[in-house]
């Protein structure tokens, strides 16, 4: 671009933007970047190289611990994606396809709310609450750490439907009732397709949120209901190992998948 | 109430938007025939109600008070899904994820016809409006013409019993939009189809209609065809509206039958046409092309002035001409042999010259 007078301002022109920018990027990834490199170390270390192997992938996989960790974190993430997915589409539907109702801005803050508190006061609250529960039914088991979870991810599937709902023509959906299309027929035909990239984009970054959650499932989570995240957190206590290394290179690789689909997928236009 | 060839009855229809303060009148009573197979057109500036007045007989929205009658029936508070109305829309309003021969389909398969009949209607529908090679294609994928015929076949294929446009072709350059025009006209002749169609564009609701309805600030001011609306204009906003057009102040002095004597403020006394008795001070008017181009010492010229101003269009040539009323009165030539500062006579005859009803 030729440098003209008078020209609007662009930052990318402002002193220091450059390195500031190339500042964050290492910052951000290097950590990862070394993480990566060093669960494929031949070595004990992690600070000191020797030889390419996919040795601690191996021993990752054959620890039991790891694995029962693993089977716990798809188990809550799945059951927690599938309900958390199905309220969100439904509120979603409700905040933007009715007539505009009084406290919607209040239904919109109470749904989106775990977004705003803080983790920590929705863990301690949780956890009091469940010790409640527990005591008057006398009910466990691993409904509770899901319950918690699927709490959490509604708002993380909310958002991606609703923002697909509202970039959604309206007159779509008149033009279906014109063309003689009950309610129903008008939202299996129409509004459903048409919504369904936005709910794949919700479900899945409300799964990746579940899978990597450590301070509301360290609070919940009763024995025998060690996820992944959590696991590490206990091990890590104990001095980092490549083994850890392997596991997070796993968690980042599906991470990774599931959030670039998320904007493939959420990009599709409406 | 329906009279013979009435298709559908618009009667003392109310629409306000919002509640207290804020309460609107979109539409302000309105009463409207619109005959089995015509060519109805609503014509109105942004804002006058045509819009709502169309989303009301598709059920789109609610009347606040009024009925919508189809072939004697009360329709006004069915859903839109149990009308046999079908609407194409500004935006044309394509199903993005259906061909466009799955569109043209939805409205038959939401009906349940069979099988072999939405394909027949599909493929009919297609060749009508001259889109048979795109039937595969996504709708994303079609020019701005191309999306409007699809939406126009989709609509037509249910065959309903009236057909809605909402200023379908505002959306076209204007070369499109003259082949558009056309197209409709056939394609409504060929289907027989009543047409219902809102625009803010005189000429095109000129050229197009059977009959016109004026619309200002939620009401219907006439109804009429278009020589009708244009040559007889029964109020100053239709006849400002349509067209261009001369106004006149004067004061009735002579009320007959057919005609009135009017006043001007400079002594001069002019007949003019009146449908009905009228009195105290009245607008005339006149169209452009009505006002003929004399000498200024014609013993029986009416009106006299200097010309002021000469404006070229090409197919003629705006003469105006000052005659001591304020304003300037225009008359319109194909080739005038005047130049500015002439003083010349102006011809309004009787029949071309007509008292508004205010």
């Amino acid at each position: 671009m030729a440098k003209r007078k008078g020209r609007p301002f662009d930052l990318k022109s402002q002193p220091g933007f450059t390195q500031i920018a190339w500042g964050c990027v290492v910052f951000l990834y290097a950590p990862i970047l070394v993480l990566i490199a060093f669960s494929f170390n031949a070595n004990r270390s992690v600070v000191r190289w020797t030889e390419f192997s996919f040795d601690w992938y191996v021993a990752a996989f054959q620890n039991e611990g790891i694995r029962n960790a693993a089977i716990v974190s798809l188990k809550v993430a799945t059951s927690a994606t599938l309900v958390a997915t199905t309220f969100a589409t439904m509120a979603a539907l409700a905040t933007t396809r009715t007539a505009p109702f009084r406290g919607q801005g209040v239904a919109f803050g109470i749904i989106n709310q775990p977004l705003m508190v803080p983790e920590i006061v929705t863990a301690v609250v949780t956890l009091s609450f469940f010790a409640l529960v527990k005591q008057i039914t006398g009910l466990t088991g691993i409904g509770y750490l899901i319950l918690a979870h699927t709490v959490f991810c509604i708002p993380f599937a909310y958002m991606p439907i609703r923002a697909r709902l509202e970039d959604m023509n309206l007159t779509l959906e008149q033009a279906a009732a014109d063309l003689y299309a009950t309610p129903f027929r008008i939202f299996r035909r129409v509004t459903l397709p048409l919504m369904a990239p936005g709910i794949l984009a919700g479900a899945m970054l409300a799964f990746v949120v579940s899978l990597d959650d450590v301070i509301i499932t360290l609070m919940i989570s009763g024995p025998g209901e060690t996820t992944l995240p959590i696991y590490i957190f206990g091990q890590i206590r104990r001095g980092i190992t490549p083994e850890i290394n392997a596991v997070s290179t796993v968690l980042l690789g599906v991470s990774v998948l599931l959030v670039s689909s998320f904007f493939l997928i959420g990009r599709k236009k409406a | 109430m329906s009279s013979d060839d009435g298709l559908i009855e618009i009667v003392n229809v109310t629409k306000a938007f919002g509640t207290g303060e804020r309460r609107f009148l979109a539409l302000g009573g309105v009463n409207a025939t619109i005959r089995k197979g015509e060519f109805f057109t609503l014509l109105g500036p942004s804002g006058c109600g045509k819009t709502t007045l169309l989303r009301l007989i598709a059920g789109f929205e609610l009347p606040t008070s009024g009925e919508i009658l189809l072939d004697g029936q009360e329709i006004g508070h069915l859903p839109p899904y149990r009308r046999p109305v079908n609407t194409v829309f500004q935006n044309y309003a394509l199903f993005p994820h259906m061909t466009v021969a799955e569109n043209i389909s939805f409205g038959l398969e939401m009906l349940n016809k069979p099988k072999a009949e939405i394909a027949s209607t599909v493929e009919r529908m297609l060749a009508l409006v001259k889109m048979s090679e795109l039937a595969g294609r996504r709708t994303d994928q079609l020019s701005g013409g191309q999306q409007q015929r699809v939406a126009l076949a989709r609509a037509l294929a249910p065959q309903p019993k009236v057909l809605l446009l909402d200023e379908p072709l505002s959306a076209l350059d204007l070369k499109l939009r003259k082949e558009m025009q056309v197209e409709l006209k056939r394609i409504q002749h060929e289907t027989g189809i009543t047409f219902i169609f809102v625009t803010h564009d005189q000429e095109e609701a000129l050229t197009m209609s059977d009959r016109i309805a004026v619309m200002a600030k939620g009401n219907i001011l006439q109804i009429g065809s278009p020589s009708e609306i244009y040559n007889a204009p029964a109020a100053r906003f239709v006849a400002d509206f349509i067209g261009d057009i001369n106004f006149i102040e004067g004061q009735v002095v002579v009320a007959g039958e057919k005609t009135a004597q009017i006043r001007l403020p400079g002594g001069q006394v002019l007949t003019a046409r009146a449908s009905r008795p009228v009195e105290g001070p009245v607008t005339l008017a006149i169209r452009p092309e009505k006002v003929g181009l004399r000498h200024a010492d014609d013993d029986d010229v009416p009106l006299s002035g200097t010309v002021t101003n000469l404006v070229y269009f090409g197919s003629g040539t705006n003469v105006h001409v000052d005659v001591g009323l304020g304003a300037d009165i225009v008359a319109r030539a194909t080739a005038p042999k005047v130049a500015l500062g002439d003083r010349v006579g102006l011809d309004l005859h009787v029949t071309d010259l007509s008292v508004l009803a205010e």
